[in-house]
């Protein structure tokens, strides 16, 4: 199971993540990230990954 | 590994940007990339920089705090041989050219009003501007300029009516703005508008300070984190940020999907739209302020570098077959908007604005075509942007 995790210091609010993966991250109203999920699978699992590798702060953390 | 003579001494290439009959990015990007550690380059402004041609230095460069973003550090480089960046001491608010902490306070008050929820909630606002943008160009009978009758006009006005300027005036801010980008302007011309613009702004400020409304400038002056100046910095920051290169996008994508109409209304086309074009090629500059290797070079503090988003956008490493033109693919991962801490903060509208900007126009002017052959188009192989200077369009 794929395990996420969010460093909202480094956060700088593109919302690539939310783009990327709309069911696992959120965007509070201040511009920062907010992890829906931190456990997804399947699918959910690859797009969480795929916007932890486009997220330009790295403020995304993908443990397996 | 580190060589030794890196620094100091290394030939460097002249860097002949883009030239007529070429195609952008140029071929010597792909040669760049494929010597080992980083090219030495001159520009045309005469100072010598270090070039990044692959993704992954690209991404490294962008993110390295040893290479900082402030023009104010000793060889910071200039791209062209008229002017350079300013600094956020000569315009205060000008947070781009700011590294943290300083740019942590800009960036902090700013991401609230660019988040995914507030840019899709502006989609009627856009499509409004959009709209009669368009009714003006058909207006004038059955022939058009798409960048200056409709590219450049539409960021103009969203952000215009981001900012919270006025309907009334929104005509002479586009004037304004327009100026600003036109290559034909004087140098007297241009102070003069951008002149205009800043004097505009203070007005606007201090009367939304009075009388808020929903519109950036009202929130920003609300809530007190940034002065009066910052603000209009920041406005004129915005401003200038997002107007020709928006714009550029915009022509440079009509040309592609009137040539290649099988795009047209595909939710992938934006994307890899940005990623083919990378129009903001030459505007992430940085220099070194500490020691730092990067593709088995050690940079020295004080040497300029410049991490070239075309190029990283081109690289094979990332994206296969990359000089062509294909929405299918995932463009996933391209730079056009920079990386690291000072990465695009207008992308997301951006992405709205062209594909609004497309859907509006190719259903409301189906028989639109280039009224010149393409080899006529005049492209900017003079700007730090890439871009068209005109579109010449029939319907
Ligand atoms: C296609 C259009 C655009 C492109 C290709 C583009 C590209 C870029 C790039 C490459 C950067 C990074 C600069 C650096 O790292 O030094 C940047 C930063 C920035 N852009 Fe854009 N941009 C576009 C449109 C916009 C729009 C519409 C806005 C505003 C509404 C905007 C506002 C900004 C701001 C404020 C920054 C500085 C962010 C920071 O320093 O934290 N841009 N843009
Ligand atoms: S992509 Fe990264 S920086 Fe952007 S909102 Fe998500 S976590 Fe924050």
């Amino acid at each position: 199971m794929t395990r996420i995790s969010v460093d909202t210091g480094k956060c700088i609010g593109a919302a690539q993540c939310v783009l990327t993966a709309p069911t696992v991250f959120d965007q509070n109203d201040d511009g920062f990230v907010e992890l829906l999920q931190q456990a997804p699978d399947g699918a959910e699992s690859r797009s969480a990954r795929m916007a932890a590798s486009v997220c330009p702060a790295q403020a995304i953390t993908v443990r397996e | 590994m580190t060589s030794p003579e890196a620094g100091a001494g290394a030939d460097a290439v002249p860097f002949v940007l883009r030239r007529p009959g070429v195609p952008f990015p140029p071929p010597e990007y792909d040669e760049f990339r494929g010597r080992p550690g980083l090219v030495k380059a001159a520009l045309p402004s005469g100072d010598t920089v270090w070039l990044v041609t692959r993704h992954e230095e690209v991404r490294q460069v962008l993110t390295e705090p040893r290479i900082s973003s402030n023009p104010a550090h000793r060889g910071f480089p200039a791209p062209s041989r008229t002017g350079g960046v300013p600094t956020a001491e000569e315009v205060p608010g000008w947070f781009v050219a700011l590294d943290p902490p300083d740019h942590t306070k800009f960036r902090k008050a700013l991401i609230p009003e660019f988040t995914v929820r507030r840019i899709r909630s502006l989609r009627p606002a856009v499509e409004e501007i959009v709209d009669d943008t368009i009714d003006r160009m058909l207006a004038r009978g059955d022939s058009a300029d798409l960048v200056e009758d409709f590219a450049l006009s539409v960021p103009s006005l969203v952000i215009s009516s981001l900012l919270g300027v006025p309907k009334v005036d929104r005509g002479f801010f586009e004037a304004k703005t327009k100026v600003l980008v036109t290559i034909g302007s004087t140098d007297e011309e241009r102070d003069d508008a951008s002149q205009q613009l800043l004097r505009y702004l203070d007005r606007l400020i201090a009367i939304k300070t009075k009388r808020p409304g929903d519109d950036l400038i009202s929130k920003l002056a609300g809530d007190g984190s940034l002065s009066p100046q910052e603000l209009s910095g920041v406005a004129m920051l915005l401003l200038i940020a997002g107007h020709e290169t928006t714009a550029n996008n915009i022509a440079l994508g009509a040309v592609t999907l009137l040539e290649d109409p099988q795009w047209i209304g595909d939710e992938r086309t934006v994307e890899e739209l940005l990623r083919y074009y990378s129009v903001a090629d030459l505007v992430a500059l940085r220099v070194v302020v500490e020691d730092v290797e990067i593709g088995g070079r050690l940079l020295r503090a004080g040497e300029g570098v410049v991490p070239l988003v075309a190029g990283a956008n081109h690289d094979p490493a990332v994206f296969a077959r990359p000089h062509e033109f294909d929405p299918s693919r995932s463009a996933h991962g391209h730079v056009a908007f920079g990386y690291g801490i000072h990465q695009c903060l207008g992308q997301n509208l951006v992405r709205l604005e062209m594909d609004v900007a497309y859907r509006k126009l190719f259903s409301r002017v189906p028989t639109l075509r280039i009224a010149v052959p393409l080899e006529e188009l005049p492209f900017k192989y003079d700007g730090v942007l890439f871009g068209l200077h005109a579109l010449p369009v029939r319907w």
